[in-house]
């Protein structure tokens, strides 16, 4: 072979490689509005069920989990912050069915829902915090539970507006520190 | 040699040249026309769902909180699309052999969950977090519309960066106090739309909103 016509030939060689490495590259941009990744609640997963949200495997402990029992008594500390937060939580979840006054005829008892009892009964103003408590956990009756939408910690300060609602058909002026009674006196009915 | 050119191929120059830049305004106004439709952006899209659920009934008739079904949404950046097993504690009593329902009747009893579709989707290259804005008094209503009134969940706005950034730029006209975020439809009282801004910077004060210059930082939501 001569000389030129292995140059020839070695010309040839590279300029197929070089054909070659382009096809490498990829022929798309990358999307990136779609990213290859899961998202939130996203189907089609590649899991046997399909979903990307993945069971919680049993026994896993919540960083923020109470290990202990279920407290005796309510341990949400009574003030304007418990109150505060018992209100909102209850109007968002109890007041729907509970009404917003507690007398059991919200707006979804109005529609056709089961009544459930008013907090206002004597059975019910007797009941302890702790059956407040496990009400909201467990659920009662046609009530579901609660536990997996309303906090542990919420869950007291429901209870504890639960029982201001109570106390606010039942108060008396004696109850009221005597500083503050001519207030209420002054006050429209 | 002859000329190359007749007397007639000035006139052909120009009209084509004239063709020519008014194709390109046309393309320009097509192009502007598309990236404004909301075949483009998304408004006014209605994606089919498994449930032809109502927020006009849920939220406008019966006046739930938006956090009955969205628990999450002022912890996590996930407002939180609710379990079958939500919608079932009314529906275990009320409208139980309806026909529509029947796809969440069948989602608790098989322990299969409903393929709810996505009505506001950003790309993926955007960070949002729902509990830092609701948490610093934006209401839902500021990117979620009126959902109050609508009886099939629908996009309304263009999530457009420029969407965002119109408020990120000068947030306080939209701002709440925490007890209004939820509320659909809130005005403040008494205050009059030439005060809005100053109630809104009070606000800003009270959330300890980050500086103009940090909420119109790239790395904030590109992160």
């Amino acid at each position: 072979m001569t000389l030129r016509a292995c140059r020839h030939r070695r010309a040839g060689t590279a300029a197929a490689l070089i054909l070659l490495s382009l096809l490498l590259s990829a022929c798309e941009q990358p999307d990136m509005a779609n990213q290859p990744r899961l998202d939130t609640y996203q189907s089609d997963s590649g899991f046997a069920d399909g979903m990307a949200a993945r069971p919680i495997p049993e026994g896993t402990v919540h960083r923020d989990q109470a290990l202990n029992e279920r407290p005796t008594h309510n341990p949400a500390p009574i003030n304007r912050g418990t109150l505060h937060r018992g209100r909102q939580q209850f109007e968002i979840f109890c007041a729907p069915c509970h009404g917003r006054n507690g007398s059991g005829q919200g707006v979804i008892v109005q529609r056709g829902f089961p009544a459930p009892p008013s907090y206002h009964l004597p059975r019910l103003r007797q009941a302890s915090d702790a059956h407040f408590y496990d009400v909201i956990t467990h659920g009662y009756g046609v009530m579901y539970p609660y536990a997996s939408r309303i906090r542990p910690a919420d869950r007291w300060a429901i209870v504890t507006y639960i029982r201001a609602l109570q106390l606010s058909r039942n108060a008396r002026i004696d109850d009221v520190p005597e500083a503050l009674r001519p207030r209420l006196r002054e006050a429209p009915p | 040699m002859p000329q190359v050119f007749r007397p007639r191929a000035n006139a052909l120059a120009w009209t084509v040249l004239i063709i020519a830049a008014a194709l390109l305004v046309v393309a320009v106004c097509l192009a502007a026309h598309y990236f404004s439709s909301p075949y483009y952006s998304g408004v006014d899209r209605t994606p089919p769902q498994p449930v032809p659920f109502s927020h006009k009934h849920h939220v406008g008739e019966l006046g739930l909180d938006c956090r009955y079904c969205h628990t999450s949404v002022e912890d996590s950046s996930f407002a939180g699309v609710p379990e079958s097993e939500v919608c079932m504690t009314c529906h275990s009593q009320l409208w139980t052999n309806a026909r529509l329902l029947a796809p969440v009747r069948d989602s608790l009893k098989n322990d299969r969950p409903l393929r709810w579709q996505r009505v506001h989707d950003l790309p993926d290259y955007v960070h949002f977090d729902h509990s830092a804005h609701v948490n610093h008094g934006v209401p839902c209503q500021a990117c979620h519309g009126r959902v109050d009134e609508m009886p099939l969940t629908t996009q309304k706005k263009t999530l457009f960066m420029q969407f965002c950034l119109d408020c990120h730029r000068n947030p306080a006209p939209h701002l709440r106090p925490p007890d209004a975020v939820f509320e659909i439809g809130w005005q403040p009282a008494g205050v009059p739309s030439e005060a809005r801004q100053r109630y809104g910077e009070r606000l800003m004060a009270r959330y300890h909103t980050p500086t103009t210059e940090r909420l119109t930082d790239c790395s904030l939501c590109h992160q």
